[in-house]
């Protein structure tokens, strides 16, 4: 299959954005009749180098060609117009207009009338033959399932005879089913020598459909594998990484002796979810979360790691299951019930979901705890000078200004703020969605040491990362989510890095993390084309987690 | 209403009565399930009832069809109440007093179907009254200054939509910018009304076509008609008007599809500024004067007829021909008032006000169920 001269070439492609390097000399390839999946987390750089390839974001150095010969195309229309097509994460279609129009929107057939419509329908109904669609053109598109809006895409992205075709995420929004038929569609593509880029968060959809892997981290080039010579645990630690941190001077907390034992006991548990699920968000699961400790929710991008913290944070309503808090049932709503209760949820969007950039610190820190007073019973100046006061003191915000603006903040300040303003009410439940993302080292071992401090004074946390040696570091129970699923609720004490690996990253269904650990060495096979950073031996203790057995140490 | 959307021929007969299912039920709803005559067959009636309910919940068509039963409703509770209603002049009058309002309402179509909005409407058309008025006055000749008129008005729409497209301006905002210049503008041109004595002009506003049978209309009717036509032929048989669609879909899919959004977004509010000159030519046979307190709040009246008439004020959804049934249905309401005799003619206000509520809901239940 590699025989042939790649289709698309890309070497070295920089780009940077103000005080940010997107990529940093990326180089990627795809071939005629080959799927290509480009794998990494959030903020890898996998949309910077679609768009890069498509003509949205110009290169600042790099070469792409196209079919041997050097391209730069000023836009989505240029490049479509050189064959590449691309259909997005979210169906960039027109619900409003019927199916045919879809397709040909803009390459209508015309006659001296103007538009050919019965030529317009014969043809759309011609390509989605091609596809083995049977759909009736003249329905409106938004009567539609997504699995077949995004199959009209597809229908839309043939006719213009593209030689490349690029499907972001187009699978995030569908279920089994309609990615079977997808596939489907994708296969015939490839056997007439399309070259297809494929990106999903999906391992199994990765495996099941690409040829070949290219994995990003930080806007880096990880390295390019065929697929079936990378084992999926070694696929996952490449996209996740490990950081090195300069945080061993945190010890890994151990169980506190208010925990330890059986979480199931109800004097212990403040919120237990018990089948809680929401329709095509989160599969129903169950999960204790006892008074003082801190559950760990790990799982790649999109496994449904988020969507739970929304069920319980009451961002998102439930539609399956029951929720209690200290034993007694309750539906969450609303955010406001939520926080009724003592349940604080920090999202992990800071800038639009968390902070107010246009305030200062102080209004931002007083938010939450107004909001919870009444509008018609301010809080008095002074003490809103007291509470930032004291809060710029102990989380160490900086600049120690609490009439700055939030916007000039650096990220961990802001997070810093925003954990601010959910410690101001007191929760009893506080929710940290991501709150290490994107800030540098010092403030993340500030949040992490806060964050332990907190638990042991008998606050409940759920604390979700990407990160795994951050997770298994502050974690008495760690639940990993793959897939929608719950698939692991496991005690933090004999946890690393690799088992945790592998539970994301198994395919099977499998819930302990031994067995899981077991199937994927026995698929291991001698021949493993990339040396991998530490070998899945299940015995050894990973090489940066910190001790086990060490009581936590008070930061 | 026929030609009103040519693939509408088909439907709603044509149905596969399975298409009402749940989309993702079994497998992947791809097909129309293989399941024959034999299983469930359903009756040609049940055929029939389907395709209609499903005709009636569309986006597309459901509002239309209502506002014509209502149109119908109306006319028949009004022939039954009154004497003389069931004339075909009453029907014809409809037209002959509301030329102007339907010319105005198919560039207001235009308009909200891209999901913007144009305020400018009703100011442009006293405008344009004064600028006859004066011009006449001035003893310009008419074949000068009906085409100037409408060279201005759509310069205006031009400088509407720019200041839209480039930048970034809320449609509501620049609109109502271009409403006050209009308005502002009639009184540099004159604080009092002025009449037209000019004789095109005057044989314009009186002559009467007669179709036979006693009844007739005036050519300003064949005017409007001819400007409905050209809009429905442009809305659904050219790739501009198919972009005013996708427009009103999404702005930004539109434009990832490589279709020319900017160009057709300024276009529109040329098009409405163009309809407003011809309104405003057409008012001016209609009342053979220029003053700048006229169609204050016709804007209203026109948005008021678009959203009756079945566009969503979200955009996408719309036909022309709907804005002639809306501004139709507002005619038959002043109309009724005006044979009930006793009524103020504010109380056709009120009830356009009620309407409107309704038609809004309406809008909203239809538009949600399909989410």
């Amino acid at each position: 299959m590699t025989g042939a001269a790649p289709v698309v070439d890309m070497t070295d492609i920089s780009i940077s954005f103000p005080g940010v390097k997107a990529l940093d000399k990326v180089s990627f390839r795809m071939f005629p009749g080959e799927v290509h999946s480009l794998m990494g987390e959030n903020g890898a750089g996998k949309s910077t180098l679609i768009k890069a390839l498509t003509g949205v974001y110009g290169i600042d150095s790099g070469v792409i060609t196209l079919a041997g010969e050097h391209v730069s195309f000023s836009g989505p229309a240029a490049a479509q117009a050189a064959g590449i097509s691309t259909v997005y994460q979210e169906v960039n279609l027109l619900g409003n207009l019927t199916v045919a129009e879809n397709i040909m929107l803009g390459r209508e057939p015309r006659t001296w009338r103007g538009i050919d419509w019965k030529a317009m329908r014969a043809r759309s109904t011609e390509l989605l033959a091609g596809l083995h669609l049977d759909i009736d053109p003249n329905s409106l598109l938004n009567e539609h399932s997504l699995a077949v809006q995004q199959l009209v895409a597809i229908a839309r992205a043939v006719d213009v005879q593209a030689k490349v075709l690029i499907l972001d995420e187009p699978t995030s929004s569908l279920d089994a089913d309609e990615v079977a038929e997808l596939f489907r569609v994708i296969r015939s593509l490839k056997a007439d020598g399309v070259a297809i880029l494929f990106v999903s968060h999906f391992l199994d959809q990765v495996y099941g459909i690409s040829d070949r892997l290219t994995v990003l981290r930080n806007g880096a080039l990880v390295g390019e594998y065929l697929t079936e010579e990378i084992l999926r645990i070694d696929l996952v630690q490449k996209m996740i990484g490990k950081e090195l941190t300069a945080l061993d001077d945190l010890e890994k907390r151990t169980h506190t002796a208010s925990t330890s034992g059986s979480v199931d006991n109800d004097e212990v548990v403040f919120v237990r979810a018990s089948q809680l699920g929401r329709a095509g968000s989160v599969e129903p699961l169950s999960l204790p979360i006892g008074e003082g400790e801190v559950v760990g929710l790990a799982g790649l991008l999109g496994s449904g790691r988020t969507e739970i913290a929304r069920l319980l944070g009451g961002i998102d309503r439930a539609d399956a299951g029951e929720l209690t808090i200290s034993g007694k049932p309750v539906k969450l709503r609303t955010p406001r019930q939520a926080l009724s209760h003592g349940i604080a949820y920090s999202s992990e969007n800071r800038r639009e979901e968390g902070v107010v950039a246009d305030l200062t610190v102080r209004d931002n820190i007083v938010l939450a705890l107004q909001a919870d007073r009444g509008w018609f019973r301010p809080i008095p100046r002074k003490r809103q000078d007291e509470l930032a006061e004291s809060y710029i003191k102990a989380l160490n915000i900086r600049p120690a200004n609490p009439d700055a603006l939030v916007r000039n903040l650096s990220g961990g300040n802001q997070q810093k703020v925003l954990l601010a303003r959910w410690l101001a009410i007191a929760p009893r439940l506080l929710i940290l969605d991501e709150p290490t993302r994107g800030i540098d080292i010092g403030a993340k071992a500030e949040i992490q040491k806060l964050v332990y401090s907190l638990a042991e004074n008998g606050m409940s946390v759920v604390f979700i990362s990407a990160e795994l040696e951050e997770v298994l570091r502050l974690s008495n129970r760690v639940a990993v989510m793959r897939d929608r699923q719950l698939v692991a609720d496991i005690e933090n004490d004999a946890l690393t890095v690799e088992s945790l690996l592998a539970l994301i990253a198994d395919g099977s269904d499998s819930a302990s993390a031994n067995s899981s650990v077991e199937a994927v060495l026995v698929e291991a096979g001698p021949a493993q084309s990339a040396p991998s950073q530490s070998a899945p031996s299940q015995n050894a203790p990973a090489p940066t987690a910190p001790s086990q057995n060490t009581s936590g140490g008070t930061p | 209403m026929t030609g009103l959307a040519p693939e509408k021929t088909a439907e709603p007969s044509v149905q596969p009565p399975n298409r009402r299912a749940p989309r993702r039920a079994t497998g992947p709803g791809f097909r129309p399930s293989p399941a024959g005559p034999g299983v469930d067959a359903p009756s040609t009636l049940t055929r029939v009832l389907s395709g209609i309910r499903h005709t009636f919940s569309s986006p597309k068509y459901g509002p239309v069809l209502v506002t014509l039963l209502l149109f119908i409703a109306v006319f028949v509770a009004g022939g039954l109440r009154y004497n003389g209603f069931f004339s075909g002049q009453v029907l014809l009058n409809l037209f002959v007093d509301n030329a102007y309002l339907i010319v105005l309402a198919v560039g207001m179509t235009f308009v909200i179907i891209t999901g913007g909005i144009d305020l400018s409407v009703g100011a442009v058309v006293a405008m344009s009254t004064m600028i006859a008025a004066s011009l006449l006055q001035g003893g310009w000749p008419p074949g000068v200054v009906i085409p100037l008129i409408l060279v201005l008005t759509s310069l205006l729409g031009l400088l509407v939509g720019l200041m839209i497209h480039v930048f970034e301006v809320q449609p509501f905002i620049a609109t109502l910018a271009a409403m006050f210049l209009a308005r502002g503008l009639c009184y540099v041109i004159s604080k009092d009304s002025i009449s037209i004595v000019d004789p095109f002009f005057v044989s314009f506003a009186q002559t009467r076509i007669p179709l036979g049978g006693g009844l007739s209309i005036t050519p300003s009717v064949i005017i409007a008609l001819v400007v409905v036509l050209a809009a429905v032929w442009v809305l659904q048989y050219t790739r501009f008007g198919r972009t005013v669609y996708a427009l009103g879909g999404s702005e930004q899919s539109g434009m990832l599809m490589g279709l020319p959004t900017a160009r057709t977004k300024v276009l529109v509010y040329v098009i409405s500024g163009l309809c407003s000159g011809i309104a405003g030519v057409l008012f001016t046979f209609y009342t053979l004067s220029g003053y700048s307190l006229t169609a204050v709040g016709t804007e209203l009246d026109a948005i008021a007829a678009v959203v009756i008439g079945g566009t969503l004020l979200t955009g996408g959804y719309g036909f022309v021909l709907g804005s002639v049934l809306g501004v139709l249905v507002l005619g038959i309401i002043q109309t009724i008032i005006t044979f009930e005799g006793t009524l103020s003619s504010w109380w056709t206000k009120i009830f356009i006000g009620g309407l409107l509520l309704v038609f809004i809901i309406l809008q909203k239940v239809l538009t949600a169920k399909r989410r």
